[in-house]
């Protein structure tokens, strides 16, 4: 039946099992909005800017594992999207930008509304489209989302002109297989290489001072059951990047929590003197590793990622394995079961764990909390407690965003929502959105810094219109807390232009939205607002937590260091370097 | 004792080998779907690791919708390979090799004119012309054009031959290049 590409557009959408839009109309989108209204069974979320829809997209779908969609009009629409869609990129998020663009006849011509996005997005989506033929848009449609969520996952951006969305057609929606033999350059490995397998069993099962390093790779995987089993199975002990965070139980007595710049002391300690490291969906990302030279000096490496060219990217590799982490540790699991059925541990193996129980007692993950002042660690651990570790997290970037990372703690996939890869401040609202809309029945908990927040503050009154009841805690020191304390540490306290405290009533702001606001100045009020907070389950509520000002993240391996110059409280230097090695 | 409990502290760190290789001119043959924009997408890959295109010659194959593509580009062996990972990736390209240390077939074309308003300079080019192949493709009063295939190498001797006469204008294609499938056949004629 011919119909409009507009109509063709929502059909796709629908064949897709997509139930959440997050956008904004305009003129050249029009149509698909028109089609949108007539159909009536996709839901739209209206955003306040583009970005918020673009970052609430990829909140939905870290938190799911479902493709999330953001939808803006052509120009000024479209360039609002792009710091979502780089965000995206750099943390394999599946999501598909859908953008207008003026008719076919227009392009090129600077006409009103005009961008080239396909041209302006494209080293930062996993691949785009321009629509030239209405023919092919439900093809590239169905490309866009196989693309998004297979493989190492990613966004992928569609350009629809205005008069694609007008014509008529009666193509029909293409099925999987055809969508799949339509791109033959694309087939990405899962499975993993049986001999790489095998010798990486081996490397495991010799090996006397094993680490397991853990990143998104696990999380997007899902492969949980097959951690704690490779742990348990071979006691070793994991560490997981701010991005794998929930893919090991953190109260596990084998989690070292996590490692790199604001890692754990006996995380890094564990990393810098392992004899094996085991990367699972990680890719030796500057803010890990540290300097390079120095990272786990002494290990053989074996390396598990669905994507060939993060592997040996940053650093060389022993043992590459290109396959989905879920699919390659079952396997690695077979097979260490298989050569090891008598299996004795290494003595070495035994007192690896006690040195690190030893490391764990020594500098444990703490803070000097007060009594006068509210300590940022504080409040997070008091979210922690009153949510039972259940509430999904989303943070924008920063402090809090560390303080997030460290004291709340983690024990599902996806329970962690952050801007890891680009360090996108104003992530934490829309995502935290985006991840409550998803998945209503957990309880989501926004931690945002007073700088981040304001980024994207204006998502509070999407918030209210769709009756999402997130819980968004300001940690609010009146900072752009991250760049002061790299001041206070690396630029002798010359605080150049990081102080926020001039800003808005925050509670007065979240009441003019028609949202709950509370404020807590006391260490005292912390617990009680929190409380009365989580008893609202019909709308946003906004707690303003006045904390500390100038408390710093640590520990901290200063950008580019080795991990021998950790920092692990305010005014000592660093761990005592002779410390750091156990065997010579 | 246990190797852990002696432990044996040293003061110089230990240091993990990175990986440096030598700079140097490969060259990348690309099997591409012929669809918008892939051009771009990959000069915007390799731009993107701060290497320029030295060389470049794209055109249609025997299959419909497929194009190769030949790529110059001088960079570190470990950015190269990094590189032809990342072009592997891209949805667009069926098959990615550097055929710099396989051994291969290349061959350039160029079309170079030269003033020669003597007999002399016209007899003196077109015996240079023959030794080296070339044919004479245009003439008029003052000029000959000549095209000429080969190797870099022939092609730059073949300029230089003819400099001293006056090289008005000229255009080269990058280069194109096969993977030879007898690997140890001799060097073609």
């Amino acid at each position: 039946m011919a119909r409009k590409g507009a109509d063709i557009v929502i059909e796709t959408l629908k064949e897709e099992g997509v139930e959440y839009i997050f956008g904004h109309p305009g003129g050249a989108i029009m149509e698909v909005y028109d089609a949108l209204y007539r159909d009536g069974t996709i839901k739209h979320i209206l955003t306040r800017h583009e970005q918020g829809a673009g970052h609430m997209a990829e909140g939905y779908a870290k938190a799911t594992g479902k493709v999330g969609v953001a939808m803006s009009t052509s120009g000024p629409g479209a360039t609002n999207l792009v710091t979502a869609i780089a965000d995206a990129y750099m943390d394999s998020v599946p999501v598909v930008f859908i953008t207008g663009q003026v008719p076919t006849h227009l392009i090129g011509n600077d006409a009103f509304q005009e961008v080239d996005i396909v041209g302006i997005t494209r080293p930062i989506t996993k691949h785009n489209f321009l629509v030239k033929r209405i023919e092919d848009l439900p093809l590239i449609i169905r490309q866009a989302f196989y693309i998004a969520r297979t493989g190492r996952p990613g966004p992928v951006l569609v350009d629809i002109p205005k008069d694609i969305t007008q014509k008529l057609s009666d193509v029909k929606i293409p099925s999987l297989d055809e969508v799949k033999s339509s791109l033959p350059g694309y087939k990405p490995h899962t499975e993993g290489n049986s001999q790489q397998i095998k010798r990486a069993a081996k490397l495991i099962m010799s090996a006397k001072r094993p680490v397991l390093y853990v990143g998104g790779g696990a999380v997007q995987s899902e492969a949980q059951d097959e951690l704690i089993e490779l742990a348990e199975l071979m006691n070793i002990p994991v560490t997981t990047t701010n991005m794998g965070k929930g893919a090991f139980p953190e109260l596990h007595p084998l989690a070292l929590h996590m490692l790199g710049m604001h890692g754990t002391y006996y995380a890094n300690m564990a990393v810098y003197n392992c004899d094996l490291l085991i990367a699972v969906g990680a890719r030796f990302d500057d803010r890990v590793t540290g300097k390079i030279e120095e990272f786990a000096p002494q290990a053989s490496i074996i390396h598990i990622d669905i994507d060939p060219a993060s592997i040996s990217k940053n650093i060389v590799v022993d043992v590459p394995i290109v396959g989905d982490v879920k699919v390659v540790l079952r396997k690695l699991i077979q097979e260490i079961k298989r050569e090891g059925a008598k299996l004795v541990f290494p003595e070495e193996r035994h007192n690896w764990i006690r040195q690190i129980e030893k490391w764990k007692k020594l500098h444990p993950l703490t803070y000097r909390n007060s009594e006068k002042v509210i300590k940022p660690q504080y409040v997070i651990e008091e979210i922690w407690k009153a949510t039972k570790g259940d509430a999904i997290i989303a943070t924008g970037v920063g402090q809090h965003q560390m303080w997030a990372a460290m004291f709340y703690k983690y024990s599902y996939p996806r329970q962690f929502i952050n801007s890891g890869g680009l360090g996108t401040m104003g992530f934490g609202l829309p995502a935290g959105i985006g991840a409550k809309i998803g998945r209503p029945e957990k309880e989501v908990f926004v931690i945002d810094g007073d700088g981040s927040f304001m980024m994207t503050m204006q998502e509070l009154i999407t918030a209210v219109q769709y009756k999402v009841p997130v819980k968004i805690a300001i940690i609010n020191n009146g900072y752009l807390g991250m760049v002061r304390q790299w001041q206070e540490l690396f630029y002798e306290k010359r605080y150049s232009e990081v102080d926020l405290s001039v800003q808005p009533d925050f509670v007065k702001l979240a009441e003019a939205c028609g949202a709950i606001g509370f404020r807590a100045e006391k260490p005292n009020q912390v617990r009680e607002i929190i409380e009365e907070a989580m008893k609202i389950q019909d709308k946003p509520v906004l707690l303003d937590f006045h904390v500390d000002r100038e408390e710093n993240v640590l520990p901290m391996v200063p950008a580019g260091k080795s991990y021998r110059e950790m920092i692990l409280e305010d005014g000592k230097k660093s761990v005592d370097a002779d410390t750091m090695y156990l065997v010579g | 004792m246990s190797e852990l409990s002696q432990a044996n502290p040293v003061k110089a760190p230990m240091l993990r080998e990175t990986k440096k290789g030598s700079v140097r001119k490969h060259i990348i043959t690309l099997l591409v779907r012929n669809e918008l924009g892939v051009l771009a997408r990959i000069a915007t890959l390799i731009a993107g690791k701060g290497y320029n295109i030295e060389g470049l010659s794209v055109g249609e194959t025997h299959e419909r919708g497929l194009s190769r593509m030949t790529i110059e580009v001088i960079g570190d062996d470990v950015v190269i390979d990094q590189v032809v990972k990342q072009l592997r990736k891209l949805i667009d390209t069926i098959k990615v090799r550097d055929l710099t240390d396989t051994p291969h077939i290349e061959r350039e074309l160029a079309l170079v004119k030269i003033h020669t308003a003597t007999p002399r300079a016209r007899d003196e080019v077109l015996r240079i012309a023959e030794i080296f192949r070339g044919r004479i493709v245009d003439v008029s009063q003052s000029t000959y054009t000549v095209e000429i295939t080969g190797t870099e190498d022939k092609i730059n001797a073949f300029v230089e031959l003819l400099k001293p006469f006056g090289i008005m204008e000229m255009a080269r294609t990058g280069k194109v290049a096969l993977k030879r499938e007898m690997a140890n056949s001799e060097e073609d004629v």
